[in-house]
């Protein structure tokens, strides 16, 4: 830092970062350790000169400077190397010396986010911590009529079908004339949603795949993961974990040219197939994997060159439209599987939701729809999307369900909601609450990661960094120097937990409400909320 | 908690059998209101049973209307019993007007129709009037159907059995089922009071459906006249086996598999598996977290009872095969009053796996279980 500082438009003053690093002096041991893990260099080893006048008394002796020299951290004030909250600082610090302070009034880094004319793209989430599905209410506990059920002790059935279900007449009808039926996959309600390998390192996706795997074979929960655009590991897709793995193609197509040609060598069917044509992050956007972290394993993978930023288009460019896509996309899928994988679409929650529902409901092949909240997304995407875009996911699920429920589909096309769940840490609740609005099931990213990982973002902008590959704690980095950090095996751990969890407090919802034997798809009836127009509009109890 | 009291006979027995059972059990009911399903019926609906019965209750205004609409539809009157009670009601029982069984002999251009669309025209009459007496409140009607009588009132059982003179030669009936109290979760009406009956099938139950929501929302998707009203949320297990039976084709031994399906272990080793497992799936919206018992009638007599999958409603079904009567009830008390001349150790209580039917001659108890090779589908 010069000693004379220029004072320019963009010049900031430590009181203008949202982050201050408050740092002691009296307990600093001087490791380093702090400056040396500090993904975006928000502090640096400062050496400080200190110039004092000493005055005696009398007028005998002149006074003289007297300078020192010490050691310590200096906090940048360059808005490219704002600190972000992240405290892997104080993380290391053997002394707890150092700190990131958030200072809530700090606004003004805002509008230095821009530089260079480019507009700030970041990983993360939405930086909203309100949350409507959190204010939703399990009302309709039975008491003495209907007696609660015992959580711990009661037969419990909490899965959910995967795939286009037919009719009751039609299945009928199919097994007695032995003809062809959709699959459909019986799994867990809770599916690990699209992170890509792009997007999570190694170590992070090999510990979620672990943590799948363990689920499934030890503990018999069925649950899924998907792998999000960028294709799959060459050697998942020819082992036989393959069956707990939804393969995801999006308007990139990155990595499929690999999954195509594997198709001969799988053991295994995986276990759907979903076509992303939106996500909640930046609806209406494809998604972005940024050159930081195309190394030679991802640009391996993906088929691409290294060090380029991976965009993928917002549509599919071959395809002109929904009804074409979803006619053709889902029946290649289909074909490509000899139509023993459920294909769907996973779009943004929008106000165009209900039109592609529509196109499903008529398409014999289609396995269900995703749908993304505004809240979803971890890779990199504008702020301005993922602040600013998007439709919240409850009222656009109720619609959808609704519109199901007209049309005499509800059982026929399951719902996946997404976006925003547990975003508070109440993942069962929220999970629980769309699932009687109408989904079959959810799907999570940000919670596993929060969960699984000790990701530090939070809805307060901090940290946020996943898109430039410099992630503090490893999981979206594509450094080894940084990604070994995360132990897998620890990450399968977590993983594990927080689905058993997660399974319990499931259960603790669901059994007062008196149902254990079927997952309570589209039971309203059970949800209240002290806000009227919302009860209104998701057509549920208006309580206060 | 409901008491349900079901009876199956060889020969027509009085309605007041079944009162009296509830009567037994009213311990634990509050008498708030009775319900009875009778067909198989006897005296002089005896030689009229090609002729649809309409049952309900009317003001002298709305026996006009009625009167009116039938003829302008086509229908002539063959025989009525018509009841208009001279004493005072019981206590919390309103003065409604006249009880009505009327048969009446269909529409010329009715005659030749298959029985399919002959049924939805019935029931189809039957909402119309039932639609208009809502608007004026002159008119109930709660089935419109060859050979079935049903009769809904608010009030103790015993009390509305001797108000409405339910001893009466012209209502003894073969198969009899009964229902004290009304639903409680939602408001008193007589359209909510159970049995519940469409096209030839009625059922009652006790406990609560908590599943209510979805399966309702299912059912009016279905497109079939008739699934609707829904004033109770019991009403939509009558929906249920109309839609296994009528819909599907399924023997009313499909039932449970349709509203209690097997888990994934006990289905492991059934003969049946691939097709139970298919319809467990399509059927999914239709299951019921009880708690349940659910007693029912079929067309041609047949009865039976299932519960729910944890089995937290009581029920047992007992008879005499020499006497040829067989009864379904809630507690043990009632079979006691209505059949004390029996082998008890042949009472059989249904459990979580299990239907008990009996079939109209009243000889045995078959006991299905869901781990039994399901029997012919129709």
């Amino acid at each position: 830092m010069l000693s004379e500082r220029p004072i320019t438009p963009s010049t900031l003053s430590r009181k203008d970062l949202p982050w201050q690093v408050k740092w002691d002096i009296q307990t600093c041991t001087k490791c380093g350790r702090c400056t040396s893990v500090c993904p975006v260099n928000a502090i640096e080893l400062g050496v400080f000169r200190k110039r004092e006048i000493k005055t005696s008394m009398g007028l005998n002796a002149k006074p003289v400077n007297e300078f020192s020299t010490f050691y310590g951290i200096r906090q940048r004030t360059d808005p490219a190397y704002a600190c972000i909250g992240c405290a892997m600082c104080n993380m290391v610090c053997p002394n707890n010396a150092i700190e990131p302070v958030r200072q809530e009034h700090s606004t003004t880094l805002q509008f230095q986010n821009n530089r260079g004319g480019q507009s700030r793209t970041r990983g993360g989430r939405r930086n909203s911590g309100e949350s409507l599905l959190d204010q939703l209410k399990f009302i309709r506990i039975s008491m003495l009529t209907d007696p609660a059920l015992d959580a711990g002790r009661h037969e419990f059935d909490v899965r959910t079908l995967l795939g286009r279900v037919l009719s009751p007449e039609n299945e009928i009808k199919c097994f007695n004339e032995n003809g062809w039926k959709p699959p459909v996959r019986e799994i867990y309600p809770l599916v690990i949603g699209s992170m890509s390998f792009g997007a999570l390192s190694p170590n992070m996706w090999e510990g979620l795949q672990m943590g799948v795997a363990y689920l499934n074979e030890e503990l018999n929960m069925p649950v899924r993961m998907c792998t999000g655009e960028g294709g799959c590991p060459p050697r998942l897709l020819r082992s036989r974990f393959l069956k707990y793995v939804i393969l995801q193609i999006a308007s990139g197509y990155f990595g499929w040219d690999e999954i195509i040609h594997a198709i001969p060598e799988m053991k295994v069917d995986p276990c759907a197939i979903e076509i992303k044509y939106g996500q909640g992050a930046k609806p209406g956007d494809g998604g972005l994997l940024m050159w930081y972290k195309v190394n030679k394993l991802i640009a391996a993978i993906r088929g691409v060159p290294q060090g380029v930023s991976l965009p993928s288009p917002p549509t599919h460019q071959t395809k002109y439209s929904i009804e074409e896509a979803v006619a053709k996309m889902i029946q290649s899928m289909s074909m490509a599987w000899g139509f023993r994988v459920p294909v769907y679409p996973k779009i943004s929650a929008s106000s165009t939701s209900l039109a592609v529902l529509n196109n499903l409901v008529r398409n014999p092949y289609a396995a269900g729809l995703a749908i993304d909240g505004e809240d979803g997304g971890t890779g990199a995407a504008y702020n301005v999307s993922m602040n600013h875009m998007g439709h919240p996911i409850a009222s656009n699920l109720r619609d959808c369900y609704k519109a199901l429920c007209v049309s005499g589909a509800q059982n026929e096309i399951p719902l996946i909601a997404g976006g925003g769940i547990g975003k508070n840490g109440n993942l069962a609740a929220n999970a629980a609450a769309l699932i009687m609005l109408g989904a079959s099931m959810v799907q999570v990213g940000k919670y596993v990661m929060q969960a699984g990982a000790g990701c530090l973002g939070s809805e307060k902008d901090r940290c946020n960094v996943c898109n430039i590959g410099v992630c503090p704690k490893g999981i979206t980095s594509q450094d080894p120097r940084i990604y070994r950090r995360l132990d897998p095996e620890k990450v399968a751990e977590r993983v594990v937990d927080f689905y058993l969890s997660f399974d319990t407090e499931l259960r603790k919802v669901i059994a007062p409400l008196g149902r254990s034997t079927s997952l309570p798809i589209g039971m309203s009836d059970a949800l209240g909320v002290s806000d009227k127009h919302v009860a209104d509009r998701l057509d549920i109890k208006y309580v206060i | 908690m409901c008491r349900l009291f079901a009876l199956t006979s060889r020969d027509p027995v009085s309605p007041m059998l079944a009162i009296d059972a509830l009567n037994v059990m009213k311990e634990g009911h509050d008498g708030s209101g009775v319900g009875l399903y009778l067909s198989g019926l006897g005296g002089p609906f005896e030689d009229l049973k090609e002729y649809p019965v309409l049952s309900g209750i009317f003001t002298d205004a709305g026996l006009r209307r009625l009167s009116e609409y039938m003829t302008e539809k086509g229908f002539s009157s063959k025989y009525s019993v018509m009841f208009k009670p001279d004493t005072e009601p019981p206590v919390g029982t309103p003065k409604r007007g006249t009880y009505a069984s009327i048969a009446y002999e269909l529409p010329p251009e009715w005659k030749d129709l298959d029985k399919d669309d002959l049924g939805e025209r019935l029931v189809k009459t039957r909402l119309e009037l039932r639609a208009e007496g809502e608007q004026t409140g002159d008119i109930m009607v709660f089935s419109f159907w060859p050979d079935t009588i049903m009769i809904k009132e608010v009030g103790d059982p015993m009390a509305i059995g001797e108000y409405l003179q339910l001893g009466r030669e012209e209502i003894h009936a073969r198969h009899i089922l009964a229902q004290g109290r009304q639903n409680t979760n939602y408001a008193i009406n007589l359209y909510a009071c159970h049995p519940f009956f469409i096209e030839g099938i009625g059922t009652m139950t006790n406990g609560e459906n908590t599943a209510f929501i979805p399966i309702k929302e299912y059912l009016q998707s279905r497109g079939v006249t008739g699934y609707q009203g829904y004033q109770s949320d019991s009403e939509v297990f009558t929906h249920i086996a109309h839609f296994t039976t009528k819909k599907l084709g399924l023997d009313i031994s499909a039932y449970k598999h349709v509203i209690t399906p097997m888990n994934d272990d006990e289905m492991k080793d059934h003969q049946d598996r691939e097709f139970l497992s298919s319809l467990k799936k399509a059927c999914r919206k239709l299951i019921i977290d009880g708690p349940n018992c659910v007693i029912g009638c079929l067309e041609n007599g047949t009865m039976f009872m299932a519960q729910d999958r944890k089995k937290l409603r009581p029920g047992v079904v007992g008879g005499n095969p020499e006497l040829g009567m067989y009864a379904f009830s809630s507690e043990i008390c009632g079979l006691n009053a209505a059949i004390p001349d029996r082998d008890k150790s042949q009472d059989f209580q249904p459990m979580h796996l299990d239907t008990a039917i009996v079939g109209p001659d009243c000889r045995e108890v078959v006991k299905c279980s869901q781990k039994d090779p399901l029997l012919l589908q129709r």
